[in-house]
């Protein structure tokens, strides 16, 4: 479980490292936007949504807005990497929260 | 690099969670209230064995002499007073129909915050005082307030005040529904969530008595007794709803709607392990 969940922060980290370098258009944006949100669109019916998701996807249309679309496929990233971690955590708590339990 | 920088707290925080998801305890899958009450109160008894369990429902103000002294001198002018006083005025007050608050509550009302929330066999869920009240008010044709401040603050604080002293007596029904209503409640008081990856037990369980910033974090034993209650940070009143959706916000995750289900039945299971503590609110925190 563990190295699996390091796995995939490795990726993660990697994934954000090499989105920043990469040069976004409008399409890829709207590509990156629609998965972030599809991604906290799941973290929704698990009810677990994090402020810091909603935070990068504004912050992701407000840079495509204004035309600049590496920055809004950097934050659409962000976001989707955020909203993924989310679901991570609502779906590895399922049965962590028992570990804390007091008896 | 700004952002290279915030994926690498995100790698952080996964394995973070990786870390805290490593069982440390047993889990029993058949819920026993008496029992988790006993160890919740064992729990934080031998964690602060000089505090009397009565003290406990004081938060913050029962951890030192000092955070004690503050509180018995702010309690000489309460800051709660004025909510206290339109509370009892709304509260007396009857709707356009001629029908009041008097009439939706056993007992008129009075000296019955100790039996909040309860379950519903009827509705199959659990009902909080502040849900009572604005389905009171609707019932009598009457717009419901907002869950967490103002009037909705000052009807509870009024209510909390006419029972102050009373133990915490919430049932839980020979009810298969009850008793999950509880179950879910203690899940989501132990469940990590937010981008800060905290549960409420992270802070008022392992953290309790414990210093964030300047404050001091309440343990979770009696700590709905003194609801509603004024809070210096919020520079007035907050209602219960209040204190769980802000909660939610300061770990970075989006609170849910007041009175959601999740919330109700937290708490119930929070004001059920309190059960024997006595109601002291209105209060005031720092």
């Amino acid at each position: 479980m563990r190295i699996s969940t390091l796995s995939l922060a490795l990726t993660l980290l990697i994934a954000g490292a090499t989105s920043s370098l990469t040069a976004g258009s409008e399409a890829d944006f709207k590509a990156a936007y629609a998965a972030a949100e599809a991604a906290n669109k799941e973290a929704a019916a698990l009810r677990n949504q994090w402020t810091t998701t909603a935070a990068a996807l504004a912050a992701a249309k407000k840079a495509a807005d204004s035309g600049d679309f590496d920055q809004a496929v950097a934050s659409s990233k962000e976001a989707e990497a955020l909203a993924k971690a989310s679901i991570f955590q609502a779906t590895s708590e399922k049965e962590a929260w028992k570990a804390l339990e007091i008896r | 690099m700004r952002s290279a920088i915030r994926f690498a707290s995100i790698g952080f925080a996964l394995a973070a969670l990786a870390l805290g998801s490593a069982p440390t305890a047993h889990a029993a899958d058949t819920p026993d209230p008496p029992a988790d009450a006993k160890a919740f109160k064992d729990y934080f008894t031998k964690k602060f064995p000089k505090v009397k369990l009565e003290d406990f429902v004081n938060g913050p103000y029962s951890m030192n002499e000092d955070m004690h002294r503050q509180w018995e001198e702010k309690e000489q002018f309460p800051p709660y007073d004025f909510s206290l006083d339109m509370g009892k005025e709304m509260f007396s007050k009857p709707f356009k129909n001629g029908k009041g608050y008097a009439d939706c509550f056993p007992n008129k009302g009075i000296g019955i915050r100790q039996n909040y929330p309860y379950f519903d066999e009827k509705e199959g869920k659990v009902v909080t005082l502040e849900l009572a009240l604005n389905r009171c008010r609707e019932a009598n044709g009457e717009p419901p307030f907002s869950y967490v401040k103002d009037e909705m603050a000052a009807l509870t604080a009024y209510m909390a005040f006419t029972s102050r002293g009373k133990p915490f007596d919430i049932k839980i029904p020979n009810d298969p529904r009850a008793l999950d209503a509880y179950q879910n409640g203690k899940r989501y008081f132990y469940t990590r969530r937010g981008q800060l990856n905290f549960s409420c037990a992270t802070c008022h369980v392992q953290s309790g008595g414990e210093r964030i910033r300047a404050e001091v974090l309440a343990p979770a034993l009696g700590i709905l007794n003194a609801m509603p209650i004024y809070r210096s940070e919020w520079g007035g009143m907050g209602t219960i709803s209040r204190r769980f959706t802000t909660c939610n916000s300061q770990i970075r995750g989006v609170p849910l709607n007041p009175q959601d289900d999740e919330y109700r039945d937290l708490e119930y299971y929070l004001s059920y392990v309190s059960n024997g503590l006595p109601i002291s609110g209105p209060g005031a925190r720092p």
